[in-house]
């Protein structure tokens, strides 16, 4: 299919919306299930609606046919006629799948997969039951399906009264009404009136305006949606009415060329259900789409705009104050605007979590068919926002989590109902603000982790010493370990023993933390929190020698400082400190990065507690200083990544100071065993 | 970061058959690099430093917001290392293309002329080429009766950054 450039461009926002529509079809039909009130069938009709309208203007003849055919299953549960049951909604989400795919083939102009249209057609037709060939045959020569398809008229209606009063702008918006009427007198023999009593006055009149309104009538046994087909694109500007047999006014033919006889098609549904009135098209979102570039920019420019505030400030500090009284009261100001500024801008990025929680009723409600199990799904604090990056790198691993939650959390009903509890189980997927830090659980009432099954395969597998004593929450967070599972059986769902610690890195990697708290019986939470954007972190500076770095507070467990007695050497060189009642490795960022610090021992300086994957260790540095939010800078654009390195951020001094990747600096000291590294630069 | 890619590149933007470059003293011997692809010179600052790096990356400095990288081109070719004085500038330079496109500061001993260097004037390096790895040198140019020695940027620079495993020749 070749467009040219500007109906691509057009077709381009044709794919996206009906992307959108789809995702409006699927989540209706998923609430359909429970509560089937026709506000939201019609929700879905009308975005099945929209799809077939835009593919039917774009040539995309197969997707608008398939469209129709569930359309037309819609618009009779719409209208009551037929019932909405479990089989119809499952064909249904079936075909909502189906038209991704063929949208998605269509933009990338691949062939269709022919074989699954048709299969789900006939589904549809099959629940549409007596005429398999209303379902389709429209769709194969929309707008114009004169040929009769089946014999017998429908009593009651000799034809429609139709009464079109277009707004102002109709011409405007290239609707041509007489060739509405000529496609009408297709149809059938038509009548038109023109009311002309709206047009005002020449000195008051818009030539581009429609003053007209038309009354027409139309006279055959001739289907609704045939009518709805010609009125498309003026949907809520018209209505009709049947006109009862016996009754016609198709005397006089008009301005247009009466077509030569009515033709007998079949009715599809009763014609007394007129199209509910005055429906707008789609709801206002109320927002923007803005390129991720764009923002960045205006990210960074804000980013450098602080800076300099800073920079500023730093200048006033050494200069007589009384004098500077009022400059530094600017200053202020331009410190407030500033970072009103960046927050607002940052807003920008921030998108309502709903984005990552929407594909879950639909994967709860497949996945619970398949395991049969019954599960009711909870969603809160869907409109909690995020960085749009966070958001998208935290969706896999949330899918994993609630894909657990119901493959081993939950029991099967009759489990359930055998311990007292009541056959469905609930997945809550909640998320809210705390401090600069988003938290999204993911809980369940189902068996909770089974503690000594844990504690055993994890011995088994030697990850937990024989004669090691755990914690409750310690043998829970075991789960997080590679390569563990304490699924029976491994399922395609899950229960490989890849994921936990996957979903643990990511986290990490995002500079977040996942947590599991669990209770055997009474199910299981898993808590995650992450920051609220990866262009700017809440940074604990800290000074080695004339070096500073920066931490991330979140990776921060806590500060200490250790007396010389809970200071102990392994292995002759690694050193390891009691912290309570565990033993932390000592990291020496001076060995790592290969700089000279004030002092080597551990006992003179501070021990920053830093913590990722479970694992802790402890990092001397020879002072802390300011907590101050910094921007994050990428070493890799204009250099390339650093082990150990995050990135780096310009202080307020016009210096540059790195970012300490804390995860990596982990992973490393597991791989050196004990934190001991001799690599010195060159 | 091919040659092909930069003398073309230089071709359109140049006339036919002269070239401009920035030449610049390294240890006596004066470099020339395509003028197109110098952004600003500046002084030497102090820079933050790098971990993990080899001794010729210095660090990183604050370019109007950016965290640029600065080398040292002595000790990036192998020569004796000085104290900076007075003289040393910081050559700002846009290298690489596309998605591979870095700002890159080097520090040299003192910047030197602008050379219009006629393409029929510049022979391709011998094999055997002093101090200066061979690999990095695009042509040696003449002019006034000294010898330019035109660095390929792109290829230096880029090779720099992201494979360390080509060695610079043995200190002279």
């Amino acid at each position: 299919m070749t467009l040219d450039l500007e109906m691509a461009e057009i077709a381009k926002v044709f794919f996206q919306e009906s992307r959108e529509g789809l995702d409006v079809m699927e989540s209706g039909l998923l609430t359909l299930g429970t509560t089937a009130d026709a506000e939201s069938i019609n929700t879905i009709f009308r975005a099945a609606h929209s799809i077939k309208g835009g593919s039917a203007t774009f040539g995309f003849a197969e997707v608008a046919g398939f469209t129709h055919g569930v359309e037309t299953l819609l618009d009779e549960m719409r209208n009551g006629v037929r019932a909405v049951t479990a089989e119809a909604i499952q064909t249904l989400l079936q075909s909502c799948d189906c038209l991704r795919e063929m949208i998605a083939a269509t933009e990338a102009e691949l062939p269709l997969d022919q074989g699954r249209i048709a299969s789900l057609n006939s589904d549809i037709a099959h629940i549409l039951g007596e005429r398999p060939q209303v379902a389709t045959a429209p769709a194969k020569a929309p707008a114009a399906s004169a040929e009769p398809t089946a014999a017998a008229p429908a009593a009651g209606a000799s034809g429609w009264r139709i009464v079109f009063e277009p707004a102002a702008d109709l011409l405007r918006l290239r609707n041509e009404p007489t060739r509405m009427f000529t496609e009408l007198a297709r149809l059938g023999a038509v009548v038109v009136r023109a009311d002309a009593s709206r047009v005002p006055l020449l000195d008051a009149l818009d030539p581009e305006a429609c003053y007209l309104s038309w009354d027409i009538e139309i006279s055959g046994q001739i289907p609704r949606a045939q009518i709805d087909e010609v009125f498309d694109w003026v949907d809520s500007q018209w209505r009709a009415e049947p006109i009862p047999a016996g009754n016609s006014a198709a005397a006089v033919p008009a301005q247009l060329d009466p077509p030569p006889e009515a033709r007998p098609v079949s009715v599809e549904r009763s014609p007394a259900v007129a199209a509910p009135a005055a429906q707008k098209a789609s709801p206002d979102s109320g927002s923007i789409r803005v390129a991720t570039e764009k923002l960045d920019n205006i990210i960074n420019l804000v980013g450098e705009l602080l800076i300099t505030q800073s920079m500023l400030c730093g200048f006033a500090d050494g200069i007589d104050p009384n004098e500077l009284d009022r400059l530094r009261q600017g200053l202020s100001q331009l410190a407030r605007n500033t970072r009103e500024l960046q927050e607002s801008v940052m807003q920008i990025r921030m998108l309502p979590i709903s984005f990552a929680f929407n594909r879950f009723p639909r994967i709860v409600h497949d996945l619970s068919r398949k395991l049969n199990k019954r599960v009711e799904l909870k969603l809160t604090g869907e409109n909690t926002e995020l960085d749009k990056t966070v958001l998208e790198k935290i969706s896999d691993p949330l899918v994993h989590l609630v894909r657990n939650a119901l493959d081993h959390g939950l029991e099967t009903p009759e489990r359930r109902s055998a311990a007292g509890k009541h056959e469905t189980g609930t997945i809550e997927l909640g998320a809210f603000h705390e401090g600069g830090n988003i938290i999204i659980e993911v809980r369940d009432d189902g068996a909770g982790l089974n503690k000594a099954k844990i504690l055993q395969k994890a011995r088994e597998r030697g990850l937990v010493a024989p004669d090691q004593e755990l914690t409750d929450e310690q043998i829970d967070n075991l789960i997080f370990m590679p390569g563990f599972s304490t699924a029976d059986q491994v399922s395609d769902v899950s229960g490989r023993g890849v994921g936990m610690d996957v979903v643990r890195r990511n986290i990490n990697d995002l500079g977040g933390h996942v947590q599991i708290s669990s209770k055997e019986g009474h199910g299981s939470t898993i808590r995650i929190r992450l920051p609220l954007t990866l262009a700017i972190l809440d940074g604990q500076l800290v000074r080695v020698g004339k070096e500073i770095y920066i931490f991330s507070l979140l990776a921060i467990v806590e500060t200490i400082q250790v007396s010389k007695d809970r200071v102990n050497t392994l292995v002759g060189r690694s050193e390891v400190f009691r912290l309570r009642d565990e033993y932390l490795p000592i990291v020496k960022l001076c060995d790592q990065f290969g700089i000279e610090p004030d002092s080597r021992r551990a006992e003179d300086g501070l021990l920053v507690v830093i913590e990722s994957d479970g694992k802790r260790a402890g990092v001397l540095v020879d002072d802390l200083l300011a907590q101050q939010q910094v921007v994050i800078k990428s070493l890799e654009s204009n250099f390339k990544p650093v082990a150990g390195v995050a990135g780096a951020t310009i202080l307020g001094d016009g210096t540059v100071a790195l970012i300490i990747d804390v995860p990596d600096l982990i992973r490393s000291m597991g791989k050196l065993g004990g934190g001991e590294v001799t690599a010195h630069a060159a | 970061m091919s040659t092909a890619t930069s003398a073309s590149g230089a071709d359109k933007s140049a006339t036919e058959t002269s070239e401009q470059y920035l030449t610049f003293m390294l240890a006596g011997e004066e470099y020339g690099v395509d003028i197109l692809r110098v952004q600003e010179i500046k002084g030497w600052d102090k820079v933050t430093r790098i971990p993990h790096t080899p001794d010729y990356v210095l660090g990183v400095i604050n370019l109007r917001g950016a965290v640029v990288p600065i080398l040292d081109l002595r000790r990036r070719f192998g020569l004796e290392a000085i104290a900076f004085g007075p003289t040393t500038v910081v050559i700002v330079m846009r290298v690489g293309s596309g998605r591979d496109e870095r700002t890159v500061g080097v520090v040299v001993d003192a910047v030197s002329e602008v050379y219009n260097v006629e393409t029929a004037n510049t022979k391709p390096p011998p094999d055997v080429c002093g101090s200066v790895d061979t690999v990095f040198v695009k042509a040696l140019a003449t002019i006034e009766e000294k010898m330019l020695i035109l660095l390929d940027i792109d290829r230096l620079i880029g090779n720099s950054i992201t494979n360390e495993l080509v060695p610079g020749v043995a200190a002279a």
